[in-house]
């Protein structure tokens, strides 16, 4: 089966900044796939190679299979992007925007489409209102309605839910779980992690130009599968065997990496037996966060098993 | 077809919901310069026989009105679209540089021709302006709000804020249309600006446009014609070049 999205080799510079170095990256057909990486990693740069906005410098990218290059007609026509930047046209009402949009796609009557969208994205009572007049909230879903306008089979979503509120960014995640459902290849960069670990089947983490992780949501999480067991201790001095494994704070504050939840009663148990006092417990488990700050602070996943 | 047809038809609604500032004020302000250059010239200047000045000043005023105007419209709507941001919806589309190019010029060419229309139109009853040959007045028409519109697209991908496109209009267009015969015949110059003038493609566009009114011009018209073609092609050609390469539009 034909990838959706196929990058390889890509590079990019910009002046004096790398901003991509040799991206090798497939994104198969169906998937709900999250680019992740802190501000500069190189997301936007690469979605914009994608969507034909700026040229790579080296490599190549296709859309299901065509050269966004070569091929950019037929390219772009399979593609939806949802830009970062809330960008309208001042000049027009949201169904004009959409038919124009429409439009630009080859597409002359989509007006059946385009209500069921506004339906979805809570925008047909906004329909005959001039772009101006919107909140920032409405203007995202427009932007989400213009990348939807000509039923992209892959849609790339550029931090979607910067800046939006809860309801329309759990209303945006519904339709989109469901139109991935349905068959559309879904890629979104996002700050909210607890967003991309939710939804997202498989991740890539970008760092200055480079991937540095790429993996199964799961197995990125297991691969850095550690308990860490906090503990505020009072009374006693903390036994040295145990003191040792821990990661200590000036408060009394202990922190244990555990390779499981059975090593939790032999520790309390240790600490009781030399006559600490403890007063607080707590017990973290790994997120997609912490998976992400360890990548991008230099940790490799392999090494933390 | 779908996609070029669209932009043309934003295009065109684009100036269509501001009328007022791009339809009505550049032929309030065409008139201003009718009513006053006729009055103070009148009686003084007569450039070609049997030809009062007022008539000869209008088809130059309507050229100009054009030419400024097919400049106008697709230079800012390129502009405000760059700067705002709302260009990336254009860039996203499957649409070639040729359709981009096709519907930006032909969206600049309707609203000169509209405005130059609406100059004729009001100044009809009071000045008796002949069409001695129209076919030369369209293709004139034509060719000249094409070549402005074309310069509007290069403009428009060439600056970067408004006020680089300001400058533009300011000590390029204003200046060499102006200079180009509007308001005088250059056989009235003194040689070295009679010379300068045939450098000047505006020139050729006003005259031969004047040809198709009054059938005096300073010089043929087929040449005249013919130099405007050229022109228009090397511009095509130019626009074309910068939006195949995606200068300043696709990084």
């Amino acid at each position: 089966m034909t990838a959706a999205i196929s990058v390889s080799g890509v590079a990019k510079r910009f002046g004096d900044v790398q901003a991509l170095e040799g991206i090798d990256l497939e994104v198969r057909a169906g998937e709900f796939f999250a680019l992740l990486g802190p501000n500069g990693a190189g997301k936007t740069t690469l979605i914009s190679i994608l969507a034909g906005l700026a040229r790579a410098d080296r490599g190549a990218a296709r859309v299901l299979g065509h050269d966004v290059v070569a091929d950019y007609r037929r390219a772009r026509r399979l593609l939806g992007v949802v830009p970062q930047e809330l960008v309208f046209d001042p000049f027009f009402t949201v169904r004009e925007t959409l038919r124009f949009q429409s439009g630009y796609f080859g597409i002359a009557a989509n007006d059946a489409w385009i209500d069921e969208l506004m339906a979805n994205l809570d925008l047909t009572a906004k329909a005959d209102a001039n772009m101006r007049s919107l909140s920032g909230g409405m203007k995202r879903r427009v932007l989400v309605a213009q990348a939807l306008v000509h039923r992209p089979p892959v849609i790339i979503l550029d931090e979607p839910t910067a800046g939006v509120d809860v309801e329309l960014r759990q209303g945006l995640w519904r339709f989109m779980r469901r139109l991935n459902a349905e068959g559309h290849t879904i890629v979104l960069t996002t700050h909210y992690l607890e967003e991309a670990e939710s939804l997202c089947s498989r991740v890539a983490m970008l760092k200055a130009g480079r991937i540095v992780a790429l993996d199964a949501t799961e197995r990125l999480l297991a691969r850095f599968h550690e308990l860490a067991l906090a503990v505020r201790v009072s009374g006693a001095p903390v036994p040295p065997a145990l003191g040792a494994r821990a990661r200590g704070g000036a408060d009394g504050r202990l922190t244990f990496r555990l390779a499981g939840y059975d090593e939790v009663e032999p520790i309390l148990a240790g600490l009781r037996g030399a006559g600490c006092r403890i007063e607080a417990i707590e017990l973290a488990e790994p997120d997609l966060e912490d998976v992400f700050v360890r990548i991008m602070s230099g940790a490799r996943p392999e090494a933390a098993q | 077809m779908t996609g070029f047809a669209t932009l043309f038809r934003k295009e065109l609604v684009r100036f269509w919901k501001v009328a007022f500032q791009t339809i009505l004020a550049p032929v309030v302000t065409a008139l201003l310069y009718l009513l006053i250059f006729s009055h103070v010239l009148e009686e003084n200047v007569r450039v070609y026989e049997g030809v009062r000045y007022t008539q000869f000043l209008v088809p130059g005023l309507v050229m100009m009105s054009v030419l400024q105007n097919a400049f106008a419209n697709s230079s800012s709507s390129l502009i405000q679209s760059k700067v705002t941001g709302n260009i990336v919806f254009v860039l996203l589309a499957p649409l070639s540089h040729l359709e981009f190019f096709g519907a930006y010029v032909a969206g600049a060419m309707v609203r000169g021709l509209v405005v130059g229309s609406g100059v004729l139109a009001v100044t009809l009853p009071f000045v008796g302006v002949h069409f001695a040959h129209p076919l030369w007045i369209v293709a004139f028409a034509l060719a000249g709000s094409a070549i402005l519109g074309a310069l509007g697209v290069v403009a428009g991908i060439w600056a970067d804020k408004f006020d680089q496109l300001a400058a533009f209009q300011n000590f390029v267009i204003v200046p060499f249309t102006f200079l180009a015969g509007v308001f005088y015949s250059i056989h009235s110059l003194p040689p070295f600006w009679q010379a300068a003038s045939h450098a000047n493609p505006f020139f050729y566009m006003i005259d031969g446009f004047r040809y198709g009114f009054y059938g005096r011009s300073d010089i043929d018209p087929a040449a005249s014609l013919a130099v405007v073609g050229v022109f228009l092609v090397a511009l095509s050609a130019l626009a074309l070049a910068l939006l195949r390469a995606g200068y300043k539009l696709r990084t």
